[in-house]
């Protein structure tokens, strides 16, 4: 694009840029420099990143200890996976149905959908709060999955990109004999992987950093999410263990950053995706 | 008297194909049903009832409720705490959205004219809007620190005294701006990233040759009207996710020091989910919901107004 050579702009360019990256990335440094200082190597020096004595193996252990890592993670996993498996299953047909069938309800549907977009979950919350303590359905993971089993923003992701789809595909389809959920399983599923892969990506960052609803429905340990998880271990932790404390964000941050890393580009296709089209 | 007699012929017109499309009709009815059952579950009927619940004094643990019309409302409008709520809310937003907004677009353009470590920046800026913000919150409150934290550590090298971050009424809201403004940048500067490659770059080229020297005018002439959809976008997005802070406010300061960090999301959570006072906490719901819709239909009304040059 511009000259390769090294120019002043390009110089004061990149200087800039890296500078910038530096200070955003630096919570991460400090996060995993202190996940391994010792209590007193913490409150004396702050700005050395290298721990003087090597405490990882110690704050580790603090970390996996006072509250159980493995079933926060297990939780959010099954959380996550249950919410995205039923939301796209009864999306994907339900948008099937606005973008290529003919019935009457279409644009109702629309105007339901653009509806539903306006609502988060910090509307419904107390209502569905009430509603689930008379059904005794707290501290469960149905009360974690059942208000995200609708997600209006998949349908609408779905419709929008159902609708680029040809026609003539689903025509070929109809003659073959196939029956609409026929067409859904082996011809929309198939050609729709970019939304889906993108959709997937939107809800896991989504309800995998959520908070608010988690911390409504669920009061014990066996339940908790990561961010609740994280907050009980915040709260058994009084005073300033540094050290574990960052051990414990690091155990806890570590799945959805490594999936960032590995998957960066799909995940940046995904919420650049999801982001304009919503 | 024209349209009488129409009336039946259109209703007679497709009856031949009706047939199939009726049973068209059916299966759609039937994908879309699941669908629309669940929205019905989860997103009207809550809303109509959190709607209805404003209007009472519904405390959760008590078994009576009566309506009590306008009372919570009345009661919103002289409570101190919730006008502090609203106030915080919306000085953290006048701060977030526009720095942000402005990072974002700036890094964006440095990055999209450099052609050496796109894929390394675009990471570093994005991988806070990857990564779980109430962990994220944690570390900050470290490196917030009074005593023991990085940054006045770096302050105090300066010899500049640091002030207590979060534990000061003076300086919280500002803390909690700087996470906000960190976390989202990166998701703003994707989109604008995107809205810049998709700006032709034949456009550039006529402007120079208009007489478009300097970078400025190409941004003014080009860039700016070009990424006029994106900013929008991107405007609104950040406005709403701004006001609804919660994660960091729980996590560090739980609306203290003396109330200088409640902010609107936190204070219906409090109320309804702590305190049980439902009806209360509902009206400040439906207030909160206003405010979504309003913005949401201020950015339609722009969206039209706005020029396509696409």
């Amino acid at each position: 694009m511009n000259n390769q050579s090294i120019s002043l702009a390009r110089i004061i360019r990149l200087s800039v840029l890296s500078v910038g990256a530096l200070a955003f990335l630096a919570p991460y440094i400090f996060m995993i420099s202190t996940a391994g200082k010792a209590q007193s190597d913490i409150f004396t020096s702050s700005l050395s990143l290298i721990p003087q004595q090597w405490f990882y193996l110690q704050n580790f252990a603090k970390a996996l200890s006072r509250v159980s890592m493995g079933r926060l993670l297990f939780n959010g996993i099954v959380v996550c996976g249950l919410i995205l498996a039923i939301q796209v299953t009864i999306a994907i047909p339900c948008a099937y149905a606005m973008a290529k069938l003919k019935f009457r309800g279409a644009q109702a549907m629309i105007v339901l959908v653009m509806l539903g977009l306006l609502v988060p979950i910090h509307a419904t919350a107390l209502p569905l709060y009430v509603a689930f303590d008379r059904m005794s359905a707290l501290n469960s993971f149905f009360a974690l999955v059942a208000p995200f089993s609708i997600s209006v923003f998949g349908i609408f992701l779905f419709l929008q990109f159902f609708r680029a789809m040809p026609d003539d595909l689903i025509h070929a389809a109809r003659l073959d004999g196939m029956s609409e959920i026929g067409i859904i399983g082996r011809v929309i599923v198939p050609n729709a992987w970019p939304a889906i892969t993108a959709f997937a990506i939107f809800s896991v960052v989504a309800h995998w950093n959520d908070l608010y609803w988690p911390l409504i429905v669920v009061s014990n340990q066996a339940y908790a999410t990561p961010p609740l998880g994280l907050l009980y271990f915040r709260a058994a932790e009084a005073g300033d263990d540094y050290g574990a404390l960052m051990a414990a964000t690091l155990i806890i941050t570590l799945p959805l950053v490594l999936a960032f890393l590995f998957a960066q580009k799909r995940f940046v296709e995904g919420i650049t995706m999801t982001g304009l089209k919503g | 008297m024209a349209d009488m007699a129409a009336v039946p012929q259109t209703i007679a017109l497709p009856a031949p194909r009706s047939a199939p499309l009726a049973a068209e009709a059916r299966s759609a009815w039937l994908l879309s049903l699941p669908a629309i059952v669940l929205v019905f579950l989860f997103i009207l009927l809550p809303v109509v009832a959190v709607i209805g619940l404003g209007f009472t004094d519904f405390e959760l643990g008590y078994a009576g409720f009566k309506f009590v019309g306008l009372d919570n409302y009345i009661e919103l409008f002289t409570d101190r705490t919730f006008r502090q709520s609203l106030w915080n809310t919306a000085v953290y937003t006048a701060i977030v959205t526009p720095i942000s907004i402005l990072m974002a677009l700036g890094l964006a353009m440095l990055i999209e004219a450099e052609n050496i470590g796109r894929s390394f920046f675009r990471t570093a800026y994005f991988l806070p809007v990857a990564s779980l913000l109430v962990a994220m919150a944690t570390v900050w409150q470290y490196l917030f620190h009074p005593t023991i934290g990085p940054i006045n550590a770096m302050l105090a090298l300066a010899g500049i005294p640091g002030p207590n971050w979060l534990g000061s009424a003076g300086t919280v809201l500002y803390s909690l701006s700087i996470i906000g403004i960190w976390q989202s940048v990166g998701f703003n500067l994707v989109l604008f990233l995107a809205g810049l490659t998709a700006i032709p770059r034949e456009l550039y080229a006529a402007a120079e040759v208009d007489g478009a020297r300097a970078a400025y005018d190409r941004f003014r002439l080009v860039t700016w009207p070009m990424l006029g959809p994106t900013t929008l976008f991107v405007t609104t997005i950040s406005i709403i996710s701004s006001v609804k802070v919660f994660e960091t406010v729980k996590t560090l300061t739980e609306g203290g020091p003396n109330k200088a960090s409640e902010v609107l999301l936190f204070t219906i959570y409090k109320e309804g989910f702590v305190y049980l006072r439902v009806g209360y906490a509902s009206a400040m719901t439906v207030i909160f919901l206003a405010i979504l819709i309003v913005l949401m239909f201020l950015q339609y009304r722009l969206q039209d107004r706005q020029v396509h040059y696409t």
